[in-house]
């Protein structure tokens, strides 16, 4: 796909048939590698291509490029998803994805910066993701660089109490060049979220930690794409999606199912889940 | 005693057995044997509570929880906090297990761990699963390499690394008895049963298979059962070679050492673990400066790990058995 600066999709269709492809690709990888976190991949789709597809400057032939915008995957155990994002942008060919978690792969089991030119930065333990985007978001500023950062946090993951360090700075330094996610699926690894360690109300605490907030449904592309507008013309402070989603979404016998967090489809559970996708003509 | 007020610990003690002797048994994690100790104790003594940070279906803590909802405190994805309150339920008396994979509790809670348990010397226990490279596919984000450097350095920490799954149920008894804290380190992979059946964890003692004349590995969790095998290669060879499982890494069995550095002309260290900071380090800080001999380490080099299969990732870092088979004859 090239440069991005100038190829910014808009047409929610098109976005559509790009997330069901993203889908298809998280499960084929995920089947091929034996292993890996299925619900909390399906349930951020629609914002990651969202994000990536409609807004994104990028350029993979050159992934340090300086204006590009900058992407987190703060929930990194999500990993299957930003490659089948980055397959999908051409930041590598796509059957680069059947080598996921295998020995010598750059598509490590969570995302490796040091490994995968592409990644802005390392993740996988939980709750570091919004400090790293913080602290490029005020390096941007500095340079007088109008790139803004991403970033996508897990509902189970605002429980580390270095997001909620994360979310003062941000407001303390008014740093309005960032728009974070939380993809709110309401389930965590031990069970649902609110019945681990309740985290609710999830929107009253960030309005009151200095965020404009947007409560919306995560898997509806207009929805996505109006608070990401939105989110440009916020000035002075940082602003925050709440997405509400569903874990596994898309495959009917992985949806809020806790126990698919971290298991992957068998051959035969991926058979049935592409045909799920493709014949689904409402998402 | 009565016959029923016998414990199964007392029926076992009864059998007479060949002294040495491991029944053969399917390989079990060591994580799993945990998990089965941890519920056993909790049945037996009220004093003890569980704390976890959403892994507890990995950790086994689960089955604790299960039983005893009301001594199971799920922290959420909060492992400083976890730690923390961890400690002010020992202050209260009760003597809390708090688990989670060997990274976060290590890595994440540091700090928490120096001041609140080390410093304080509160009584909490720190189980950790999921050490080393054997953890596989995750990939280096969930894979510990410098948790038992982290915890070693710590004063009045005690350090445990179990071989399997019977000595992990011993350990887990040991340390709920024991005043202080605790890091036991186990792992995520199914591992054979290598201690013999007569064999009981005791704080700070090694157990010697045997001492070699030309050479011993000083071993460690998974770690013991490769370097048995790499003895029976090397001893097949006419190399005789020891193994001594020093599954406490702190405080170190000076005593066995030194019997081992006084009677083998080279030691081998093996860890699941990096060269740096653990039981490699260890043996040679206190050599060096006790009874200096040759002593070769085996253990990740200074890397971080990556995704992979435990087998595969063993050969990479080179901790197979013939990897120190290739470190003693090379040492000659
Ligand atoms: C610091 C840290 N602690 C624990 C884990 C293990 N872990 C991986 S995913 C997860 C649950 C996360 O839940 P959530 O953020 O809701 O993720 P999602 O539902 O989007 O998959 C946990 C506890 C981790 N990766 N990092
Ligand atoms: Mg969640």
């Amino acid at each position: 796909m090239g440069v991005m600066t100038e190829g910014k999709i808009t047409d929610i269709n098109e976005l559509k048939k790009i997330a069901k492809n993203v889908r298809i690709n998280i499960l084929h990888m995920l089947t091929l590698a034996g292993s890996g976190h299925t619900g909390g991949s399906l349930s951020a789709v629609d914002v990651a291509v969202a994000i990536y597809f409609s807004r994104m400057k990028f350029n993979p032939a050159d992934p340090s490029w300086e204006e590009r915008d900058r992407f987190v995957l703060s929930k990194g155990h999500a990993a299957p998803l930003i490659y089948a994002v980055m397959a999908e942008a051409g930041y590598f060919r796509e059957d680069a994805i059947k080598t996921l978690r295998k020995t010598g792969s750059p598509l490590q089991g969570h995302p490796c910066s040091a490994m995968l030119p592409g990644i802005e930065i390392s993740t996988g333990s939980l709750g570091q993701g919004l400090s790293v985007a913080n602290g490029m978001a005020l390096g941007l500023r500095l340079d007088g660089n109008p790139a803004r950062v991403y970033c996508i946090m897990g509902d189970g993951e605002v429980q580390e109490g270095q997001v909620w360090e994360a979310a003062m700075t941000a407001a303390h330094y008014k740093i309005d060049n960032i728009c974070a996610v939380v993809d709110n699926n309401g389930l965590q690894i031990d069970g649902p979220v609110e019945k681990v360690m309740g985290i609710e109300p999830l929107r009253d605490k960030w309005a009151a930690f200095g965020w404009h907030v947007m409560d919306i449904d995560g898997h509806n592309m207009q929805e996505i794409i109006d608070a990401l507008d939105e989110a440009e013309t916020v000035k002075g402070r940082p602003s925050i999606i709440i997405a509400r989603t569903t874990k596994g979404k898309g495959v009917s016998f992985f949806e809020n199912k806790v126990e698919y967090h971290g298991v992957a489809p068998t051959r035969e559970e991926f058979d049935r889940a592409v045909k799920e996708i493709l014949d689904d003509r409402t998402s | 005693m009565t016959e029923l007020h016998k414990t199964r610990q007392d029926v076992q003690d009864a059998v007479p057995h060949h002294p040495g002797h491991v029944t053969p048994r399917k390989p079990k994690a060591t994580r799993d044997a945990y998990g089965e100790t941890l519920l056993e104790l909790g049945k037996r003594r009220p004093d003890i509570v569980a704390l976890d940070a959403d892994l507890s279906g990995s950790t086994k803590t689960a089955r604790f929880a299960r039983e005893f909802p009301d001594r199971f405190f799920n922290m959420g994805v909060a492992e400083q906090d976890m730690i923390g309150t961890a400690a002010g339920l020992a202050l209260a008396g009760k003597v809390p297990f708090a688990s989670t994979f060997a990274v976060f509790e290590t890595g994440r809670a540091w700090d928490q761990i120096r001041l609140a348990v080390c410093y304080s010397n509160t009584n909490v226990k720190l189980v950790a699963t999921h050490g080393g490279v054997t953890v596989g596919e995750d990939g280096a984000s969930h894979q510990a390499l410098e948790d038992i450097a982290l915890m070693r350095a710590l004063p009045n920490m005690m350090v445990i690394v179990p071989a399997d799954a019977s000595e992990t149920a011993s350990a887990i008894s040991a340390v709920a008895d024991h005043k202080g804290p605790v890091y036991v380190r186990l792992g995520r992979a199914k591992v054979p049963y290598v201690m013999p059946d007569d064999y009981r964890f005791t704080p700070g003692k090694a157990f010697v298979f045997h001492i070699g004349k030309d050479a011993t590995i000083i071993a460690a969790g998974i770690m013991v059962d490769i370097a048995k095998k790499a003895a029976e290669i090397l001893s097949g060879e006419g190399i005789d070679t020891g193994v001594v499982n020093m599954s406490t890494i702190k405080p170190l069995d000076e005593e066995t050492l030194l019997r081992v550095a006084r009677t083998s002309a080279l030691i081998v260290t093996a860890e699941e673990h990096s060269v740096i900071g653990g039981l490699g380090g260890s043996v040679c800080e206190f050599l060096s400066e006790n009874h200096p001999v040759t002593v070769r380490r085996i253990g990740v080099r200074d890397t971080f790990g990556c995704s992979g299969t435990p087998d595969d990732l063993l050969k990479r870092y080179g901790m197979t058995a013939g990897d120190i088979v290739e470190t003693v004859k090379n040492s000659g």
